[in-house]
Order: structure tokens, then sequence, then C-alpha cells
């Protein structure tokens, strides 16, 4: 099982509660925790995992063989990142536009380009205690998470079940990590800012089909508005997390919930046991 | 013309609520949200919309059944994997065209992609420029660009000299668009791990695309070793700590309200993001 954890707006919680998430249930199950907030990855801070295995990222960016190369231009006509540019005696290529098509390479008509991989990241992969860790990091500077994200998501082991940690917002990046997940756990908070971007999260994982719930992060007894727009969009809020200096200087040190108030895992494996319950009518009734 | 760009790395650490702060603060400005992918900006500055447009950008395949063999060229050419069963997956699709140039029968078009929509708003602060990306767009950092164009436009045709940008989370495309050319950017941070960890990766964004940069501690009092550190690591990499704002339950209650901090309290906090916009100032100001 593919469990996600998203949310719109950004520092809301998506971290605590995928680490304490994992470490509640990696008392009872096998689970695997991916962290595919590429461009920010922070699990590793609060898991301290032993890194095993480092693989580089890279895509397949053109190089021109000037020995073939009659700078007709062909290349630069079919790229459609404007990535390559022919001008007299020589072919420019901006390696930071280019998505890694292929285009240009299997159109040349001199058979004049070949591919390098450029490294925009890495994958690592090792354990945390009885969890599985695997988290991708792009390189500074580079624009495109796509490539690593995707590359992060080969580790998903079938056999267990795998925590997705995602990377804020609603866009391709997002919809990379959680196309394919079973469940989506939308983390928000309670302001005004929180319910926007959750309304976003819900349109994005609604249009993608995935079922979702809700856990409200710095919940504060009376902040309804969230839990109201839940009631009317028929979405089940598995927890309340509440707005405590205790559980935010946890966080600052760097300890999960689940470590630094045990009492807390009881509280994330029903959660999980909720999640079950409910893919369980949803195929029931499919 | 200066601009100032507000971001953070980590999500959440405050970027809206200070630069909201700063629409209310500084003398003749435009506004620019650049968080295209979950704006929150006009929650705080209650606009009305003069002008909305259309975003279009980037081409999806499409492939017509009744002209398609069946043959899978396409399918197994494709490097994105968004070609299944002679249906391509718009969410997979990066409108490269390979497909459409490959296919031997010619039934695969390009078609233009709404993107999204942007709009110039009034507010009692100024001008604002913001976007909404649609859901499952690629965030090129198009529509980012696009947002600060129009507000330079705004700014120069009209002779506004400050614009306020609130950037997006992270390090990716969105925030590189957000930030080149810009003439200042505060990265504000929170004293957590995660909080000093994504704002030693944004400061290096910044020195890659030589962008000026300054720091702003909010929350500090959370965790004052840990603001300790930060400091620190500002000071070893030559960066200067403009502002600390003390966690003070006055911010959320203002958000909740629907105004920007600094018109809504004058208790700690607002009195140190003020504190942080003089600071601002004098960075920006031509010495």
């Amino acid at each position: 099982m593919i469990i996600s954890v998203a949310s719109g707006k950004g520092g809301t919680g998506k971290t605590l509660v995928s680490t304490s998430l994992a470490i509640s249930i990696s008392a009872k199950e096998k689970v695997q925790l991916l962290d595919c907030d590429v461009e920010e990855p922070n699990d590793h801070l609060f898991l301290r995992p032993v890194i095993t295995t480092s693989e580089t990222v890279s895509i397949p960016v053109p190089k021109v063989d000037y020995a073939k190369c009659n700078f007709c231009g062909e290349c630069a006509r079919v790229c459609a990142y404007k990535a390559l540019a022919v001008v007299p005696g020589s072919v420019l290529v901006f390696d930071q536009l280019c998505h890694g098509c292929g285009a240009c390479s299997y159109l040349c008509p001199e058979s004049a380009i070949y591919e390098e991989g450029r490294e925009m990241g890495v994958v690592e992969s090792g354990n945390a205690g009885d969890i599985e860790f695997v988290q991708g990091r792009l390189t500074v500077g580079e624009a495109m998470a796509v490539p690593v994200i995707r590359r992060v998501k080969t580790k998903i082991n079938r056999d267990s079940l795998a925590i997705l940690d995602v990377s804020p917002g609603t866009s391709c990046p997002v919809v990379e990590t959680i196309k394919d997940s079973d469940y989506c756990l939308l983390v928000t908070e309670p302001t005004p800012f929180g319910l926007h971007d959750l309304e976003l999260a819900v349109e994005t994982v609604r249009q993608l089909c995935i079922p979702c719930g809700v856990i409200v992060n710095r919940a504060v007894s009376g902040e309804t508005l969230v839990h109201e727009y839940c009631i009317r969009e028929g979405i089940p809020v598995l927890l309340d997390i509440p707005l405590d200096r205790g559980i935010a200087h946890l966080y600052s040190e760097g300890v999960t919930l689940a470590e630094g108030i045990p009492q807390w895992q009881n509280a994330f494996t029903n959660v999980y046991t909720e999640i079950k319950e409910a893919l369980h009518e949803r195929s029931r009734c499919a | 013309m200066k601009e100032v760009v507000v971001l953070s790395g980590k999500g959440g650490t405050g970027k809206t609520s200070i630069a909201g702060c700063f629409a209310a603060l500084a003398h003749n400005k435009v506004l620019a949200d650049c968080d295209v992918d979950a704006a929150d900006l006009h929650l705080l500055l209650q606009p009305t919309d003069r002008q909305t447009e259309e975003f279009w950008s980037g081409q999806i395949a499409h492939i017509d059944e009744t002209a398609c063999t069946g043959c899978g060229l396409c399918q197994e050419l494709c490097r994105f994997d968004a070609i299944h069963n002679f249906q391509v997956s718009h969410v997979s699709c990066e409108g490269c065209g390979f497909c459409a140039r490959i296919c031997p029968v010619n039934a695969i078009t390009m078609q233009e992609n709404k993107a999204g929509h942007w709009y110039i708003s009034d507010t009692k602060y100024g001008p604002l420029v913001r976007a909404r990306l649609g859901i499952a767009q690629e965030n090129s950092g198009k529509l980012v660009a696009l947002v600060r164009q129009q507000a330079r436009k705004i700014a120069a045709d009209k002779g506004y000299s400050t614009i306020i940008t609130d950037g997006p989370p992270g390090i990716g495309c969105p925030v590189i668009s957000s930030l080149s050319g810009a003439d200042l950017a505060l990265l504000v941070t929170e004293p957590t791990v995660s909080g000093a960890h994504d704002l030693e990766r944004v400061i290096e964004v910044c020195r890659h695309f030589k962008v000026p940069a300054t720091v702003c501690i909010n929350k500090y009092d959370i965790n004052e070793q840990k603001a300790l550190q930060i400091k620190e690591h500002c000071a070893n990499v030559g960066i200067n700590v403009a502002g600390e704002i003390p966690f003070d339950t006055a911010v959320n209650r203002a958000v909740a309200h629907g105004v920007p901090l600094v018109e809504y309290d004058e208790g700690p906090a607002a009195g140190e993001v003020k504190r942080l916009w003089k600071n601002i100032e004098e960075l920006i100001s031509p010495d």
C-alpha cells in the first residue's frame, strides 16, 4: 500500500506526520519511508538513517559530434524547450532547459547527436531502525525535481507499506509523487491560509481519484473552519495535533512526536487503521 | 526600482505574513505573489480584481484514435512514460512533441495547454499581481516570470519605486524564477532543524544566482539555542540577520482576520516586523 502525506501549504507538518506515522507503524509491520520532497528533504533530520547506498540521478542531454554535424538546424527546430540553438559553425546546448526527451538525437538526419547523462541529484537509501528509508535530493541550482522524484519512486517496495513525504503545492512534483498512491493524507492547519491551500490539495487528489483524509496540525479549540469544511466536503478528519509549545520544541530539536511523546504512537496507528478500513470499504463498494 | 523577494526554502515559516506586513509598511510599491502554486497573499490584502488573463503554456499530445494504427512507436519512444494503450496521460506528458513527429501516420497532434490564470488587482496597499497555476500543471517558472514582468511593468509605468514579492517554498524552478535579478532576497526561517537545513540550501541558491540575501528568524524564541546556531551559521557565511521575530499568537489572529499583522496589533511581533522592514529599506536604499 502507498500512503502519500501531502499538503497544499508548506510547513503544515508533513514531515512530522510522515516520520511519526512510520515510527508508530514500524513497531508492528514492515514500513518504508520515501522522502519525495527532493527540494528540501527533511525526514532524515528526524530519523537519522544510516545511508547504505547512494546513486546519482541524471537525465540524458544532447552532445554534438562535430565530425558528423552539418548545422542543418533540425535539432533546434524539433526541441520544444529551446534547449538547442544552431549558429554558423556551432550548436549551442542549454543543458538547464533540456528535459531529456531524446527527440533531437533520434531525429538528427546526420546521426550527429549522442546523449550524455547530466547529474541533477541523488537518491540515497538505508535504514532508520526498522524503517527502510529512501530520500531524493535535488542538486542546488537545478530546476527540475521530477526526474529525481521518479527515481525515488522506483525504490517503492510493493510488499510493505510505503509512506511518501510529498513536497508542498499542487503542481507537477506533487502530482508525480502522489499519482499512484492508494491514499493521500492531507496535513493542514486551522488558518485561512491552511484552509485555502487544503481546498487546492483536495481538488488535486480528487482529479486523480485518490481517497483522502485530513490531519489538522496546530489545532486550537474553537478554530473550526477546517473541520467545518471537511464536514461539508465529506472528508474525514483523522487526527488533531494541538498547537503546543512542547510539541513545537520537540520538532525544533529534530525529535519525532512518536518518540518524544510515545503516547502519540497509538494515535498514529489508529490513523493507519482508519485508512485501511476506508480502503477496505471502498474496494468492497467498488 | 528595487525588488525585494521573500523566500524561505522550508514552507510555512511566515513568508506571506511578513510580505503582507511589508505591503502595509512600504511606501510607493507594487505587490507580486509568486507562489503561483498556493498563493495566499490575497487573503491578507483583500484585492479587487481589475484584470484577469488566461495563461497558456506548453502543449499536450493528442492521439486521433481514428487515424492511429496501434503501431506502438510513440509508447516505445516516450521518455516520460506518458502514453499507455494509445492514450496520453495529461499528468505525465511534458509536451516535447517527439511522438507527434515520429508517428508514421500523423495521428498525433500537439494541442495548446491552458495552464492557469493571472490577475492584476487593486488593494488598499497598492496594485497586486498574482496568479493561479492549474492543478497538476508544470510549475516551470514561466508563470512566475510573467507575474514579475507584469509587476515591473506597472512599477515602471506608474512610477512605483519598490516591488515586494512573496515567493514560493523550495529551491527549484519557481524559486529560481522568483529570485533571479532581484535586488534583495529576505530568507525567512524558523529555529528548527528543518528550518536551519532548508535555509542553508536556499542561501546557496542565492549565492548561485548572485542575489544579495538577508535573514529573518521567525518565532526565534521557540528554540533560542537553535536560533543562535542559525545566527552563527549566517555569520560564518557572511549573511546578516535583519530580524528576529518572537512567537506571538497575534500573528495567527491577524491571519484569521485577513489583515496584515502590523495593521491588526502593536505587540512584540508587529514591532519587530516594523524594525525588520526599516533594516530592509536601508539595505535596498541607494547609498
